[in-house]
């Protein structure tokens, strides 16, 4: 790559479709919200359906939230066409790693590696943010949280887009306890109790977010593997 | 950078059970800087407790609205939200609008005493607030009853 | 030119200048709420149904689930809009004052097309600043009238009509279904239609959908006809116990906080 070629690369991320005039503007913000929520020995995760461009919705069950071969859970939001490759790039990785080492990647791995594939792309980045969830060595629930160009934190709970202005302040309040005389923000919920926040957190954002509906697609992660379940939104 | 981001803010109002309240942050900015901590943003209309009605409510909106419309063209800067015991919906302006709309989707529900509707807008307006760089430096609420107006000082986070 | 200050009635335009003062300084200056909408109005054997969903939006946040959007004319006229929000508000209320004035003055029940011609010279005017797009029904001595009216004051006599960000998707319900002289049941299926599509197929539309008959002698406002979005029951209650907020000492009722000086003055 020459030098000329080097400056012209987009360095942050447009979140905009086809604003900049005539300048190619490869990105689409597809809409959409995604949160996940670690607990003491599972993880929820929550993605709602809808892909959507502009005031048209293009697909009502275009999941952006999906399990991958090492049995972790990568939620996404953003550019639905940057998540999907994102997915087979972090694959083939998984799977050169898996005939090298004769196992599957643990989740911290994953995460590591995540981050390394994003930063490769530092000046063309998959327009994503990626929440990888799983369980991690001990058998506690794990939450990695990105930006598109690579940043991560291992986190307890966190909202990504449309939608996570509206979400996130709920699941500080409710997971993070926040704010609360007589409460320990370190506290880690139960399952029954994170399965009906992420379901409140989704239907509230549904209400006042119009690029967020349809259907949900829950997670949740433990011991025994991954249970999927899914939920009607409103299609409005 | 918009000029509604100039100053930044978060204000808040809910109905309850023959109850309202309304409450807002107290930082006054002028854009990333801070100005002063202790911004006085919501003002009362009416002295409800004291003597009769002076202004109805619906009335008074009507009369901020006309107010605003007349300068279509060259508008204010401003979005006022208007709190009275009569009837009443719930809205909510500033910087921290988004957040304000996905605590009071979740947070809100109807009949609220007025204790509990003072929990839940505080609860509404600390947790918002936090998410917003532009808003905070704690807040006021005020619960509006029939029996006159509780005025409560909150401690949020300093930054 | 000095701004007119001491004009009392019409718009004022003294803020105009500071404005754009600000807005030159990069500053970027608010646009009015516009309304993603689905507004439709079709004629019927008998008169005219007008219907309309019933979000508002602020960007992608929904800032009203359940607003009007049918305005009230005259008893025998009613005005769907879409478009900058305050503008459609105040439009239809000055025009909806001006035809009670010319009533009461030639003594006669108004007539759609005057509305029709008033709104189309009002917004013709203001060259398009005032973003109104108008679906306008009514019956009157002539029998069943409707009209689109564009921001820019053009007009457009049709037996079926749509309007707002869902238009495209409410009028392939129209071109496929409308036929002349339909039943007034049929008429009012048809329009909840129509608007569906918009509620669900366009993302600046949703929630309900309302409607309006209007006929000879008689007009029936169906407020939210339709609710088919239902908010579903939250998994839980968030009722904080009480004391969980941290305050400062309670000041007695009805004292204001900070300082005196930043008070508002309402003792006069």
């Amino acid at each position: 790559m020459d030098f000329a070629q080097f400056q012209q690369a987009p360095v942050s991320v447009p979140t905009e479709h086809h604003s900049h005039g005539n300048r190619w503007d490869p990105y689409v913000d597809n809409g959409g919200t995604s949160l996940a929520i670690a607990g003491e020995d599972f993880v929820v995760v929550a993605s709602d359906t809808r892909q959507s461009n502009g005031y048209s919705i293009n697909s009502r069950y275009s999941p952006k939230a999906f399990e991958l071969s090492n049995g972790s859970v990568l939620a996404t939001t953003g550019y639905h066409a940057d998540a999907l490759k994102l997915v087979e790039h972090i694959e083939q990785r998984a799977q050169l790693y898996f005939h090298k080492h004769d196992r599957a990647m643990n989740v911290s791995a994953m995460a590591q590696m995540l981050s390394g594939i994003l930063y490769s792309k530092r000046f063309f980045p998959y327009y994503v943010f990626p929440i990888l969830s799983g369980l991690d060595a001990k058998g506690k629930g794990a939450v990695y949280t990105y930006d598109p160009v690579g940043n991560m934190e291992r986190v307890n709970y966190q909202a990504y887009g449309s939608a996570s202005a509206l979400v996130q302040p709920f699941l500080d309040s409710q997971v993070g306890f926040k704010n609360q005389r007589n409460a320990d923000p370190s506290r880690l919920l139960e399952r029954p109790q994170a399965v009906k926040l992420a379901i409140d957190a989704f239907t509230g954002a549904t209400e006042r977010d119009i690029h967020t509906g349809d259907w949900l697609d829950l997670f949740i992660i433990d011991q025994d593997g991954i249970h999927q379940t899914k939920r009607e939104l409103k299609h409005d | 950078m918009s000029i509604m981001e100039y100053n930044g803010s978060a204000v808040v109002a809910m109905v309850g059970k023959n109850c309202v309240a309304i409450a807002a942050d107290k930082r006054l900015g002028q854009r990333a800087l801070t100005v002063d901590m202790n911004f006085q943003k919501v003002f009362p209309i009416t002295d409800r407790t004291a003597e009769e009605r002076i202004i109805e409510p619906k009335t008074f909106s009507n009369l901020v609205s006309h107010m605003l419309y007349e300068r279509r063209f060259g508008p204010y800067f401003v979005e006022p939200v208007i709190a009275g015991l009569d009837k009443d919906n719930k809205p909510f302006v500033g910087t921290a609008s988004d957040n304000l709309f996905g605590m009071c989707e979740s947070l809100w529900e109807p009949d609220l005493e007025p204790e509990e509707l003072f929990e839940t807008i505080s609860q509404a307006l600390l947790n918002a607030v936090d998410r917003d760089a532009m808003s905070g430096w704690g807040a006021v609420v005020h619960v509006i009853t029939k029996d006159g107006v509780i005025t409560r000082d909150l401690k949020g986070r300093m930054d | 030119m000095a701004p007119s200050m001491e004009s009392t009635t019409g718009f004022k335009f003294d803020n105009v200048r500071r404005n754009q003062l600000l807005g030159d300084k990069g500053y970027k200056v608010p646009t009015a709420t516009k309304t993603g909408t689905t507004i439709v109005g079709l004629i019927f054997r008998d008169g005219v149904i007008l219907g309309a969903d019933t979000r508002a939006t602020a960007g992608p946040i929904v800032a009203d689930k359940n607003c009007e959007k049918i305005h009230y004319l005259a008893p025998n006229m009613y005005c769907c809009g879409a478009g900058t929000a305050a503008d459609t508000e105040f439009t239809t209320n000055m025009i909806s004052s001006q035809l009670a004035l010319h009533s009461l003055s030639t003594g006669r029940e108004a007539r759609v097309v005057t509305a029709m011609t008033m709104l189309k010279q009002y917004l013709f005017k203001y060259q398009g600043h005032i973003g109104a797009a108008l679906v306008l029904g009514g019956y009157d001595v002539g029998g069943p009238h409707l009209f689109t009216i564009y921001p820019h004051g053009s007009t457009d006599k049709l037996p079926y009509v749509t309007m707002g960000s869902g238009s495209l998707a409410a009028m392939s319900v129209f071109e496929s279904r409308w036929r002349q002289g339909m039943s007034r049941e049929e008429g009012i299926e048809l329009v909840k239609d129509a608007i569906e599509a918009g509620i669900f197929n366009d993302m600046g539309s949703g929630s309900n959908v309302d409607v309006c008959v209007i006929t000879k002698g008689n007009t029936e406002y169906l407020r939210n006809y339709a609710r088919p979005n239902e908010r579903v029951e939250k998994e839980q209650s968030y009722k904080f116990p009480a004391g969980t907020t941290e305050f400062i000492v309670p000041r007695p009722a009805g004292v204001a906080a900070g300082e005196e000086s930043t008070a508002m003055d309402t003792s006069a």
